[in-house]
């Protein structure tokens, strides 16, 4: 089966229309605009290149992180411009607020081969493969079943309150997990969605990173 | 549409087909424990030997079977002969075939085509099929044991199908070791018409069926196994055993969830939302089932720990940590009735450890007053048949029945039964699982509290930590049908 990604600010906007929480962020075409376009954003900043083809922009270190000042900011995305590459296609800067929380969650939805759309919840961010503390349901899922997900999780001290921040807000996460789930009954065309990770923001899921997978070849 | 599986359950007679007269050949075996376990309706033999086996005259022709006498075929002749012998035995009457047959699709690309035909012949006649490559169906409320091998379980309310005949057999065995039986039991093997939830769907409306128990490996149409067990497991329990559990690692995928994605992982979360209880091994498996076929659904996951010995209640506390079930701290009301009962140097929490205090009435009145507590759903009782065991010992020694010993070995004996006995009819009463657990289930199982416990219908359960998750897969039923209002 063909099937390509979307670029993150794509991927963003479709999972806020599912009535997600993204980190706030605009995007930008060249390092000028990004100084311009960023002056309403809290800080620091995150700056990323992002394009269609880009999928996993960490390992190839198109993310840079703590920018605080325009000048930092300026440099950053000069580095990230320059650093695109021909098979990279059409790409754009995209500048985000760091959120602040210690604990990251990792949900999304990915095609089993054997029992079609299934929704997941896991404990983790960039460490959620080797933890491996994770959950899944066949979509459609109800509230009471994300609400299983949740508390089925190993690790449920990381869910209470955690070094001065409160306990994480179950039914926020829960809606995420539903509104995944809407995500996949309003649009078959879905394969996957990563929301990697998502940060808990005094005790709210914000997810500081999205990629929505499709069908079919890059339009 | 639920398939009617009567005529393979509760046929009015069975032929078998391929009947032998060499006591080691499917076809000698198989009437063997037809006739051999009572079964009552009819039972024909077909096959190419003239004379009789095991009494019955072998016919050598399906016109020679009066018609409508026979709702089952039990087929261990080879795939060559097969569609001749159906065609004959579907215009006498039969309705359903088990065919113990292999050399189906197991044998290869020619074993496949001659599956596919053999699933459209069955198709075209109307008629069901079970197996190929099975080893049989047990259904004990009619006496019927038609299968190859062994043992045929006593009756019961556990009704069974599994994709590896091995596992019937394992589930039976308990039955019969533990006394907590069958209402069905059916080798699914190749599954080429009848799959597992086509027998789910049916044991969901049988009324001799209270709980099934199945084994699964691969499952071909996930979605549609995820849809029809989830509605049946609104009906009545289904514990499941799943082969594979470890293999089918992560997939090459574009997105991290799919590759955290594990075919078990996956497995695992459509039977919590499908609200199938899954089992880790065999025992765990049959003794699920055995509880939701014996006791009463705990109306929440409150449990108290009765234990004689403070060890037993200690490890049983530990067992309990990580399954869903709560270690209630024991309201003050009942601390104090309690009191009254027991010596000063009983633990005052729960567990509640007796601290050999006990007299002659304690445990039946404990076990009622702990029951009966509106903050309990559910007891473990540990500590029956140690009386019993002491018993035992006088009994078999050289200074018995004198020096008042026969007198005190009746004594034990008639106390642990009646602990048992209580437990059961306390339980019964007050509509909430209590389970008794204790080594010598499999240690001693003439304890007259094993004994005892096994003719209250009730499974002793060989360990704390075997009642402790089975009480959680009961209690994580109760749980979900409470959750969605059912």
């Amino acid at each position: 089966m063909t099937t390509h990604t979307l670029s993150e600010a794509t991927s963003r906007a479709v999972v806020s229309a599912a009535g997600i929480e993204v980190s706030p962020y605009v995007t930008a075409p060249d390092a000028a605009a990004a100084v311009e376009a960023a002056a309403e954003l809290d800080r620091p900043l995150v700056a990323k290149l992002c394009g269609d083809s880009i999928a996993h922009k960490s390992e190839r270190g198109l993310v840079r992180l703590d920018l605080a000042s325009d000048e930092a900011l300026e440099r950053a995305t000069n580095e990230l411009v320059a650093a695109a590459r021909p098979e990279d296609g059409e790409v754009e800067l995209l500048l985000s607020t760091m959120v602040a929380g210690r604990r990251e969650l990792i949900a999304g939805l990915t095609h089993d081969p054997q029992f079609g759309m299934t929704v997941m919840l896991g404990v983790g961010g960039v460490l959620a493969e080797a933890i491996a503390d994770v959950s899944f349901r066949l979509a459609p899922i109800t509230a009471v079943d994300a609400h299983e997900m949740i508390d089925e999780l190993d690790t449920q001290r990381l869910l209470g309150p955690f070094r001065g921040e409160p306990a994480v807000d179950r039914r926020a996460v829960a809606a995420v997990l539903v509104g995944l789930s809407d995500l996949a009954a309003g649009d078959p065309a879905i394969v996957s969605v990563d929301l990697n990770p998502l940060v808990i923001v005094d005790g709210r899921p914000v997810a500081v990173d999205a990629l929505v997978e499709r069908t079919g070849a890059r339009p | 549409m639920t398939t009617d599986l009567s005529p393979l359950f509760e046929p009015r007679g069975v032929v078998v087909a391929g009947a032998s007269s060499h006591p080691g050949k499917f076809g000698f075996v198989s009437l063997h424990n037809i006739l051999a376990c009572g079964y009552e309706g009819d039972v024909f033999a077909l096959g190419r030997e003239a004379g009789e086996v095991l009494g019955v005259q072998v016919l050598d022709s399906a016109d020679q079977i009066p018609e409508g006498r026979a709702d089952l075929v039990f087929v261990c002749t080879p795939p060559s002969a097969n569609e001749a012998l159906i065609r004959e035995v579907a215009a006498r009457g039969v309705r359903a075939v088990f065919m113990a047959a292999g050399g189906y699709s197991e044998a290869g690309a020619d074993g496949r085509a001659a599956e596919d035909d053999l699933v459209a012949l069955c198709d075209e006649l109307g008629l069901i099929l079970a197996g190929p490559n099975g080893q049989g169906v047990v259904s004990p409320p009619v006496d019927l044991c038609a299968q190859i091998v062994a043992p045929y379980p006593p009756r019961g309310a556990i009704a069974i199908a599994s994709q590896s005949g091995n596992f019937v057999s394992s589930f039976q065995n308990y039955a019969t070791q533990t006394g907590i039986g069958v209402s069905r039991a059916v080798s699914a093997g190749n599954a080429a018409q009848l799959g597992i939830v086509d027998y789910l769907d049916w044991f969901a409306q049988d009324p001799q069926t209270a709980v099934s128990l199945i084994y699964v490996e691969g499952i071909e149409d996930g979605r549609q196994f995820y849809e029809r067990a989830a509605a049946v497991a609104r009906v009545k329990p289904i514990v499941v055993l799943k082969g594979g559990a470890s293999t089918g690692g992560q997939r090459a995928a574009a997105s991290h969830t799919g590759a955290l994605a594990t075919d078990d992982a996956v497995f695992d979360g459509m039977c919590r939302q499908a609200g199938l209880v899954r089992a880790r091994n065999v025992e765990d498996a049959f003794e699920a089932a055995a509880s939701f076929a014996t006791q009463p659904l705990p109306a929440g996951n409150r449990v108290a720990v009765l234990t004689s010995v403070g060890g037993w209640g200690v490890l049983t506390a530990d067992a309990m940590a990580g399954t869903t079930l709560d270690l209630v701290e024991l309201p003050s009301e009942l601390r104090a009735e309690l009191d009254a009962k027991l010596p000063p140097r009983w633990s005052r929490n729960n567990p509640i450890d007796m601290a050999g205090g006990e007299t002659r009435d304690t445990i039946p009145e404990v076990l009622e007053l702990i029951a009966a507590h509106p903050d309990i759903d559910s007891v473990i009782f540990l500590g029956l048949g140690i009386q019993s065991n002491t018993a035992a010992l006088m009994r078999s020694g050289p200074f018995y029945p004198d020096h008042g010993i026969e007198r005190i070995v009746d004594f034990h004996e008639r106390q642990d039964a009646r602990y048992a006995t209580t437990a059961a009819e306390v339980s019964e009463r007050h509509g909430k699982p209590i389970l008794v657990a204790t080594e010598l289930a499999v240690a001693a199982p003439d304890n007259a509290g094993v004994v005892a416990t096994r003719r209250s219908g009730r499974l002793c359960y060989a360990a704390a930590d075997r009642a402790v998750r089975a009480l959680d897969a009961m209690s994580r039923y109760a749980t979900f049908r409470q959750r969605r209002g059912l």
